[in-house]
């Protein structure tokens, strides 16, 4: 069914176009577009600011749709924002954390009231912590990639999301994400792997949906809170 | 769903009656247009972002065959698989298939419009599955067993008092006793219910904002974070796209993607937007094990080439149903099927026929805000009229219009009859309401007395007044 349905669609787009399919010579410039993939305008709002200029206004728009940004010098001051964090919303201190190996290398220890479960979240866990590939800027959005050390399910299933951001993964724009995402993915024979899932997160869960009233945590998590690292960024606090 | 469109002006009087109706209606403005303005302004580059976002449309509708098919061969390299669909019915058969295939009892579905156009619903449903809505919006619409009345808040029409009542009725294991006063409780109570619905779930549909030509993925955007547990948790995951959906490139998602959330919810950018690419990899701990495209036309090629061509552009934001005064006042349902509003003026005589919907290109003031507003710059009022002359040519007008219209043709072409006719209509006119200034009632135009009175004439028409003027003025 789906190879005639198939054939038949493409054959009506062909004659509405009145063309046949593309011979090499028109799909030449195509295919050249597709590698190219060049970026079309991207906003001066980000794009026109040094790096310490993008950590602020992604620490503003961040808190501009609700998410809560924690600012600390280096890896090492993580566990204690995390559990200050935790102890000032009276939220339980048992967190399910993705198997991450720059989370790993945190020094979690040093907070023993923190109980940590590695691995994917379930039903029930109560705080999640993930790491995160990159940040953008322009929004205030965070970018999670899928992964062997990073499920998905972490991201939506815990009521506190808390991300521990790096300072110098902050970019300016989607664009530069997908850029980095590029890079790291790259394939030997040219063009990369994409993950299964990349997820662009601007701040926690919501809806409007009963007479538009804005209300958090519809389905996903009901607070997002960043934990931003100075440390091997050239912004310092 | 049966269309219902056929009936608009009966479906409108009963809306513009509905006393909850009307008070639902008063939120579009705070909770869209105003928010949506707020947001442009803040970004200088609006114009410039719309005129390129129309751009990569047209490219990739002028290319269509050649980006679906690239489409097709990337989600393959991944492991994906796309299901070419040419209707409603084929597209059904295809998501029952799968379903069959994996022994699935329940599916947990995010938003999708294209959903809505298969009634996939009901068709699961007949068929033993239970389909499970899962944006707050659409789940209340499912168990009040009502259409969507809105492409992006398909409960709108509606106010709290009626989502408690609904709750009340279908959530009959909980407490009949407990608070259900405010937005926050309901939230909270359909979050838990749903909660165990996305962990049971056999398969996930989604609907897709863009599918990507360049990677084979499709994105889709939301607010409540449904969607991703919809596709991150049940072992398959299908996408409900319709063709024109596709993009070359992840950069020219991301310019679109710009216009979407500003003039959809009034937002910088969707609380999240998510890039799915085939099944989970070998090494992944979590994600669907299959995943799967179903590609639908139901109708959409055969706007390619004609004057409606420009309608595929169209990225559902729902910016010209906000902004359209007939949608304001009569809200979504009295379209009679999926699409309302202006989109759908356009889009359901195109998908259904013009004699199944061609009253709802006549449901324009023609004001011309839609347009204005369309982030890719759809001329929606020329393509209503286009209809209308359609409807026109084929007789499918009433009757009395088309002597109107016939009549007016007649004098319209003969200048001096037309002046003199509209001289002496106003003097008469004139003549008669001197006193009161206005006609309560005037014969053969009830339709315009019955709401308002008609303001008398001064006595001379425009085209006298105008040749006075001048004359007096000199050359």
């Amino acid at each position: 069914m789906s190879g005639e349905a198939r054939t038949q669609m493409l054959g009506r787009i062909r004659r509405a176009l009145k063309r046949g399919p593309l011979d090499e010579k028109d799909a030449a410039p195509l295919r050249a577009r597709l590698r190219d993939h060049k970026r079309n305008l991207i906003p001066r709002r980000a794009a026109g600011l040094d790096h310490r200029g993008q950590i602020a206004l992604f620490t503003a728009m961040a808190e501009g749709v609700s998410a809560t940004v924690a600012r600390v010098s280096s890896a090492r001051d993580v566990p204690g924002a995390v559990a200050d964090y935790l102890s000032r919303l009276n939220l339980p201190a048992r967190l399910v954390m993705a198997p991450d190996h720059e989370l790993a290398d945190i020094p979690w220890a040093a907070r023993p009231l923190l109980e940590i479960r590695k691995g994917r979240a379930e039903d029930g866990d109560a705080v999640g912590v993930t790491s995160c590939f990159a940040a953008v800027a322009e929004t205030g959005t965070l970018m999670l990639l899928s992964g062997p050390e990073s499920p998905t399910r972490n991201n939506f299933l815990p009521d506190t999301h808390i991300v521990v951001l790096r300072a110098n993964r902050i970019a300016a724009s989607y664009e530069d994400g997908f850029d980095n995402l590029r890079r790291k993915f790259a394939k030997p024979e040219g063009g990369f792997a994409m993950p299964r899932t990349v997820n662009f997160i601007t701040g926690p869960s919501r809806t409007a949906d009963i007479e538009q009233k804005i209300e958090l945590g519809a389905h996903g998590p009901r607070r997002l809170h960043i934990v931003l690292v100075d440390e091997g960024g050239d912004g310092q606090a | 769903m049966i269309p219902t469109s056929r009936a608009f002006k009966e479906n409108a009087r009963e809306a513009l009656g509905d006393p909850n109706l009307q008070k639902a209606m008063t939120n579009l403005r705070a909770g869209f247009v105003e928010r949506r303005a707020l947001m442009i302004s803040r970004l200088p580059e609006w114009e410039q972002l719309r005129d390129q976002a129309v751009a990569i449309k047209k490219h990739a509708l002028a290319n269509l065959d050649f980006y679906l098919e690239t489409f097709e061969r990337n989600v393959e390299a991944y492991g994906g698989k796309v299901h070419w669909c040419r209707d409603a019915a084929e597209a059904n058969a295809a998501v029952l298939a799968i379903c069959r295939d994996l022994g699935a009892k329940t599916v947990t579905k995010g938003k999708s419009m294209i959903g809505e156009e298969m009634a996939v619903n009901d068709y699961l449903e007949a068929n033993g599955i239970v389909p499970v809505e899962t944006d707050l919006g659409e789940y209340i619409i499912q168990i009040r067993h009502e259409g969507p009345s809105h492409i992006i808040a398909p409960a709108i029409h509606l106010v709290k008092e009626q989502v408690a009542q609904s709750f009340r009725a279908t959530h009959t294991q909980l407490d009949p006793k407990r608070k259900l006063d405010d937005a926050r409780q309901m939230c909270d109570e359909a979050r838990a219910i749903m909660r165990q619905k996305f962990l049971a779930a056999d398969v996930g549909i989604t609907g897709a904002n863009f599918l990507i030509a360049e990677t084979g993925s499709s994105i889709i955007v939301t607010n409540e974070g449904n969607g991703d547990l919809t596709q991150s948790l049940p072992r398959a995951h299908i996408v409900l796209a319709s063709l024109e959906k596709v993009v070359p490139t992840l950069e020219d998602a991301a310019t679109i993607l710009r216009l979407l959330a500003r003039s959809a919810t009034g937002q910088e950018f969707s609380t999240y937007t998510t890039v799915s690419t085939g099944p989970r990899r070998a090494s992944d701990i979590d994600g669907p094990g299959q995943y799967h495209v179903v590609l639908l036309d139901n109708g959409r090629s055969a706007l390619l080439g004609t004057e409606f061509e420009d309608m595929l552009r169209c990225i559902r934001c729902a910016a010209c149903l906000n902004h359209c005064p007939v949608y304001e006042a009569v809200g979504g349902k009295a379209y009679g099927w999926v699409y309302p509003g202006p989109m759908g003026a356009v889009l359901t005589p195109s998908l259904l026929g013009i004699e199944e919907a061609g009253n709802l290109p006549n449901a324009s003031t023609f004001c011309g805000r839609c347009e204005s507003v369309c982030p890719m710059k759809i001329p929606l009022p020329k393509m209503m009229r286009h209809w209308r002359e359609r409807e026109f040519s084929r007789h499918l007008s009433p009757l009395a219009a088309r002597w109107g219209i016939a009549l007016w043709a007649f004098l319209a072409a003969r200048p001096f009859l037309y002046h003199a006719l509209a001289e002496i209509s106003a003097r008469l006119l004139g003549f008669f309401g001197k006193r009161s200034g206005r006609f309560r009632t005037l014969p053969l135009a009830s339709g315009w007395t019955d709401t308002r009175d008609m303001p008398a004439p001064q006595g001379r028409s425009f085209h006298s007044l105008w040749k006075a003027l001048h004359e007096k003025a000199g050359p």
